[in-house]
Formats: structure tokens, sequence, C-alpha cells
């Protein structure tokens, strides 16, 4: 696998893959996005006892649930960085980070939209809530740390070590955070996700899962595209690039 | 002569260098005794109302001040440049970050488990709390300790890495929080803590395993 991967050091070869991948992720999101949603929005039968709430939810459960694996994907770039000592693997975890902060924080504005109508308050001190807002921090962490530094291969180690110490973090905090919880307030009320849900409701849902996942590719790989570029800015190919796109 | 075991004298040059700096040795211990002097006076002097949010007030105000006191670990030896004699030094570096680490505990968490009889009375808090707090603090300072001295290393080559530090940190620090204030409520009901001080024990014997190399690392990359 290494011989196989080993090229993608270059930076050269990483952005001809992102320029591959690019279309593939883009009409992904534009697809699975659109299809979700109307379908979703418009389509989906409305909860019996949510009403038309609940349709939130097309937007909530994807990036909630995509927040977790950015954050290891991540972390494995990072990991994959030190331990190969890549500087395009560094590239791609600060290209993937801000995603996942943004995605992180979608999650938990609409799910304080969503707490408003349902459980009528915007917060509480549930689980689920807690532990995605500690995901949010370590997000924000690692991007406080990469920006603090002016050379950006320290940076890029020091980030990856932060997000490392983060992604082992993960499993403890989401335990001890429940059980934190079920100590103090007894039953949850979130775990609304059990009961299994109709297939009108869940297919959707799955596209717009797919869709999202399609949306986070696109804007990783066009971020790392920006991050390639500014980093190897004096290299004779990317001069070669920008003198193509002035002329064209 | 006997040659002389780097490890020794680098605990024996810390201690030293602890012990002449007793004001900085003091201060987070200070601020410390602080904070939970202003818990009281924010939230109400009743008694009740005291034990219940005290255990947490006092984990809560030793995380503070570890923060605070933390930046200090490296600093003074990245900035004169004996951390990077420590590279060169004929001992592996993990042990020898190891050994500050122990050190560095010896000086700012010791004195806070000392401290903290005075606390339990000013926070009205049973024995069989002031116990448990003692078990937890005693096993979850060295964790914090060894987890915050690897974000030391990496902002020790920052000018201001302080608020960075905690920015890093306090998301880290949170589930022995959890886990030891848990352990001493338990306690304050009756209840059978022990789950709690073996989960702490064991994220302290994960921590003593790994840290170590992780810091060493994270000081290499400052030496950069």
């Amino acid at each position: 696998m290494f011989n196989w991967l080993h090229p993608y050091a270059k930076t050269e070869r990483a952005y001809a893959l992102c320029n591959t991948l690019l279309p593939y992720f883009f009409v992904t999101a534009v697809v699975g996005l659109l299809v979700g949603f109307i379908w979703g929005l418009a389509f989906a039968p409305s909860d019996y006892q949510q009403g038309d709430s609940f349709r939130i939810i097309y937007i909530h459960v994807p990036s909630a649930i995509l927040s977790m694996s950015t954050y290891v994907a991540m972390a494995i770039a990072g990991f994959v960085g030190l331990v190969w000592q890549w500087k395009t693997a560094y590239m791609s975890m600060i290209a993937i980070a801000p995603v996942g902060a943004i995605l992180t924080f979608i999650s938990l504005f609409t799910g304080a939209a969503w707490g408003k109508p349902m459980w009528g308050t915007w917060w509480i001190w549930d689980a689920r809530l807690t532990a995605q807002l500690i995901l949010f921090f370590l997000y924000l962490g690692v991007l406080a740390l990469y920006g603090a530094f002016s050379d950006k291969t320290q940076a890029g180690k020091s980030a990856a070590i932060m997000a490392l110490v983060g992604v082992m973090n993960i499993p403890i905090i989401h335990y001890s955070v429940e059980w934190w919880n079920t100590l103090h307030q007894g039953a949850t009320i979130t775990k609304f996700g059990k009961p299994s849900i109709a297939p009108s409701m869940l297919w959707p849902l799955l596209i717009s899962i797919a869709g999202m996942v399609g949306l986070i590719g696109t804007l990783v790989m066009m971020n790392l595209k920006n991050q390639i570029l500014r980093r190897e800015l004096h290299r004779p190919w990317v001069i070669a690039l920008l003198q193509k796109t002035e002329s064209r | 002569m006997k040659p002389v075991n780097p490890l020794t004298s680098i605990i024996k040059r810390d201690l030293v260098l602890a012990y002449r700096q007793k004001a900085e040795l003091l201060q987070p211990l200070l601020f410390f005794v602080m904070v939970i002097t202003l818990f009281p006076l924010g939230i109400g002097p009743g008694p009740e109302t005291l034990q219940k949010v005290g255990p947490g007030v006092i984990w809560v105000a030793a995380i503070l001040s570890a923060l605070l006191g933390m930046d200090k670990l490296f600093r003074d030896d990245f900035n004169d440049g004996s951390l990077e004699q420590l590279q060169l030094a004929h001992v592996s570096l993990s042990w020898a970050m190891f050994a500050k680490v122990f050190v560095h505990w010896c000086g700012s968490f010791l004195p806070l488990l000392l401290i903290s009889p005075l606390l339990a009375l000013f926070l009205n808090l049973t024995p069989a709390m002031y116990w448990a707090l003692i078990q937890t603090l005693a096993l979850g300072t060295p964790l914090l300790s060894l987890v915050g001295a690897i974000a030391v290393a990496l902002t020790v080559g920052l000018q201001r890495g302080g608020v960075l530090l905690s920015l890093l940190l306090i998301p880290v620090f949170i589930p022995l929080l959890i886990f030891a204030t848990s352990a001493v409520d338990s306690a304050a009901m009756g209840l059978n803590y022990a789950p709690q001080l073996a989960i702490i024990g064991a994220m302290l014997c994960f921590a003593v395993a790994i840290t170590p190399f992780a810091i060493s690392y994270a000081i290499r990359v400052s030496h950069h």
C-alpha cells in the first residue's frame, strides 16, 4: 500500500489527484444534497409527534454523524504526516480541520434550533450535546495551534500531535459524558434515533448523508488545492500552472 | 569517581531550582485557594450548596491553577538552551522529560494536596468526601501534569503560549473532571467509588506509558 500511496507525497501528484477526485465528490454533493433535501423537506411524511419540525433531521443528522468521522480522518492524516514525514499529509489535515469544525458547529446549531420547539430549550447538558461541544473545542484547538506557528512544517507537526491526543480522548470523552449524564439526570431524551425509522423517512436521510460526504470531500479537495498552491508558490509546476490559467 | 546518573541529576537540579523560586511555587497555590474562596462569595454560603458544588469547585480550581503554573514547565529551560543540551545528553529524552514532569508535579501539586484539608473545611465537605477527593487528586493530578506537558512542549516556542495552552488542554481534561467529581459525589452518598478511581488509575497508567514519548517528540518539534 505504501508503494501505491507514496507518489502522492509529492505535492504535484497530490494536486493532480485532487483534480481527478473533485468532480466525483462535487456530483455526489449536488445530487445527494438536492435529492435528499428536496425529498426530505418536501415529500417525506411528517412525523406523527413532531410534525414538520422533525425535517431538520435531514441537515442535523448528516452533519452530526460525519463531524466525528471527519475528526478521525483529520487525525489519520496527521498520523500519516508524523510517521512518513509527508508535507501533503499535514496539508490535508489542515484542509480537513475547518470543514470539520463548521460541520460540528452546524450540528450544534441545528440541534439547538430543533431543541427549542421539541424540548422547550435551546440547550440542555445532555451527553450527546456536550460531547459534540467538546469535539468543537478540540477542532478549534487544532486550528488555533496550527495558526500560532509561522513555520508551517512545525505547525503541521504540532497540530498533528494535538489531533492525535484529541482522537485518543474522543472515546473517553464520549463515555465519560454519557456516564456523567446518566448519573445526574436519569433518562435521556435524545435517544429518539434508536426506534426504527420509517423507510420513507430513512431513504432521504441516507441520501442526504451521502450528499454531505460529497460536500465534505469537495470542500476538503478545494481547500487542499489552495493549501498546496499557496505553500508551493515558487515551484516551477505551480508557476507554469498559473501562467497557463492567466493566458487562458 | 562514581559516574553521575543523568536522571538523578536532572531531578536534583529541578528540585533545587523549584526550591529557590519559592514565589513561583506559591503563586499557583495561592491562586487555587483564592479561586475557591470566590465560590462561596459568588453562590452563597449555604453549607448544603457548598457541599454539593464543593468537589467540582476544587477540581475546576485545580485544573485552572495547573494551567497557570504549567506554562513555566519548560519555558526557562527552553529559553536558556538547557532543553537542547538535554537532547544531547546521555539519557533518553523521554526519561528526562518524565523526570522533569515528575519534579514539576512534586512542586505544584503536592502542596495542593497538602492544603486540601483546609479547602474541605471551607466547602463543608464530609470526611468521606474529603478522603475520596484526596484519592482522586492523588491519582488525577499526575495525569494533568503528564498530558498537559505535551501541550506545554508544543507551545513552548511560541511567544504567547499561555492562553493557547488553556484552549488546547481544557477539552482534554474534561473526562478526568467528570470521573473525579463523580467519585466524590458517590462518596457523599455513601456509595462505592472504586470504579471511578479505577478508571482514573487506568488513564494514569496509559498516560505514564505513552506521554513521555509524545512529550519528547513535541520538544524535538519545538526545536525545529
